[in-house]
């Protein structure tokens, strides 16, 4: 099996849970790799050459061949190495396992990323949509395919486990920095609040998120930044309307998957 | 397929969408049998509702009672229970499958978004030349694309339909059917591996037997640009 750490690179950025994602996996199956630290305002001409449709982190580069998309790759890297596997062998439960990671990356990532752009009504409107989003994991945790799992894989983390934990921290964090909002209610959600703390918990989780003090010194940064931004903007600037335009009316009709 | 089959083997769906396509054309490629369960437009049924709580969309396929959401999502799973069945959809390498799953990310993300646009959600002239000209523009890749991944043979899956055959190949209807009412999509010049590809697309079997009739999407078309405009108020 492959595992010398020169064919083997990671590009990541150490705030992004997307980057985040791809090491918990490595960590989990113990597999060497080079990370490489990408400066997001000055990308490396090595990231825009491994990715050039989308120049984002995290790209996996296996033998100079590129994989960009989290997921993707973490599909890859289970592919590949096997030992410790974090997609379920049953296909439906891979099934749900996608559906899911679908969801999380679908409509709760970019909810939780509305409410920390906006503030006032459309920041009220993003929250209730996060509240919506995790109460149905809430409900598949009490009721649904993931009744009585301590995680989403089961006895161990799974790739549900690594794509929600991994960004599920921000959630405490964007709580502490917007003193308003409460994202997650441990009294509403007393199962997605328990696995969160079971997920964060574990050695592996503890050695790649980086510290608390470090997220909400960047999180601060990051929403100063934002608000001056929409300050300056006008009522159709994208900040302002990003979670507005996620309840504009589209037609029924319109099916998409 | 027979709209009554094997009643273990179920799909919501409706006769237009390229996502409901999907699944139908991995079902035919891996010869199972399947109700097909119409939606009727405008309404959504108990069942999906059901089967779908979280976004109360199609398709749908419910294997012994337990549904299975999103059309990607759905595909693999075909490939996966069925898999001594008709053909291979996903490659058996594991980076060809990564670049397989790349290009449908793509293809669901900026393709199909540009592609709405320049049929339906656009405001002005402007902005649905602005379309359609993002749409080619993605064609183009997806040309390029398919030059590397096909290594000369007639579908990005090889000799035979693969995951990323199927998911760029159902907006071939609609891609046909905009061209009728006068867009300009896919070309001889600037794409012609890709028309090639189509032609041999459209011609297979499973997909025939399936794939909604151009004219009737043509209409079609206008009909959801017309309600599209009478939903959305106009911008400045």
């Amino acid at each position: 099996m492959e595992r010398s750490p020169s064919s083997l690179k990671l590009f990541g950025s150490w705030a992004s849970s997307y980057t985040h994602r791809v090491q918990l996996a490595m960590k989990l199956k113990n597999i060497q790799f080079e990370y490489i630290e990408e400066d997001l305002a000055n990308k490396s001409e090595a990231l825009l050459q491994f990715n050039p449709i989308y120049k984002k982190v995290p790209v996996l580069v296996h033998n100079d061949r590129p994989i960009a998309e989290s997921v993707i790759i973490l599909q890859y890297v289970d592919e590949v190495w096997s030992d410790r596997p974090v997609l379920p062998t049953d296909p439906y439960e891979r099934s749900v396992a996608r559906f899911w990671c679908h969801f999380a990356d679908d409509k709760l990532g970019p909810a939780v990323g509305a409410v920390f752009a906006s503030s006032g009504e459309v920041q009220k409107a993003a929250v209730d949509q996060v509240h919506e989003n995790l109460a149905l994991i809430e409900r598949e945790l009490r009721e649904g395919f993931f009744k009585g799992k301590k995680f989403f894989g089961g006895e161990s983390i799974g790739l549900l486990d690594i794509v929600l934990g991994c960004g599920s921290y921000w959630l405490a964090v964007f709580d502490e920095v917007m003193t308003d909002v409460k994202l997650v209610d441990p009294e509403a959600l007393p199962l997605f609040h328990a696995w969160l703390r079971e997920f964060e918990a574990l050695d592996e989780v503890k050695e790649t998120i980086p510290a608390v003090d470090k997220l909400l010194e960047y999180a601060k940064a990051v929403r100063q930044m934002l608000l001056g931004m929409s300050n300056n903007a006008t009522a159709d600037s994208p900040t302002a309307t990003a979670s507005a335009s996620a309840t504009a009316p589209v037609p029924d009709i319109t099916v998409d998957s | 397929m027979a709209a009554s089959g094997n009643p273990e083997v179920k799909l919501l769906g409706i006769w237009f969408s390229p996502f409901v396509l999907r699944a139908r054309i991995a079902l035919n490629l891996k010869e199972v049998q399947y109700e097909f369960l119409e939606e009727q437009l405008g309404t959504k049924s108990e069942l999906l509702l059901e089967s779908n709580p979280v976004y109360k969309k199609m398709p749908v396929l419910i294997h012994d009672g337990k549904p299975v959401c999103e059309s990607l999502i759905i595909v693999q799973y075909i490939d996966e229970v069925w898999a001594g069945s008709g053909t291979t959809l996903m490659p058996t390498d594991a980076y060809e499958r990564a670049i397989h799953r790349f290009w449908t990310v793509y293809v669901d993300d900026k393709l199909y978004s540009s592609f709405l646009d320049s049929i339906m959600r656009y405001r002005t002239d402007e902005a649905k030349a602005e379309a359609e000209e993002q749409t080619v523009a993605a064609l183009q890749l997806l040309e390029e694309a398919f030059d590397k991944i096909s290594k000369g043979k007639p579908f990005f899956g090889g000799d035979t339909i693969g995951y990323l055959d199927i998911a760029l190949g159902c907006f071939l209807g609609w891609i046909r059917a905009a061209e009728i009412n006068g867009l300009k999509l896919l070309d001889h010049a600037r794409t012609p591996l890709l028309c090639a590809w189509a032609e041999k697309f459209y011609n297979n079997e499973a997909v025939r037997a399936v794939i909604p009739d151009t004219m009737k999407l043509a209409e079609f078309t206008k009909v959801l640009r017309s309600s599209y405009q009478n939903r959305v108020p106009p911008t400045k």
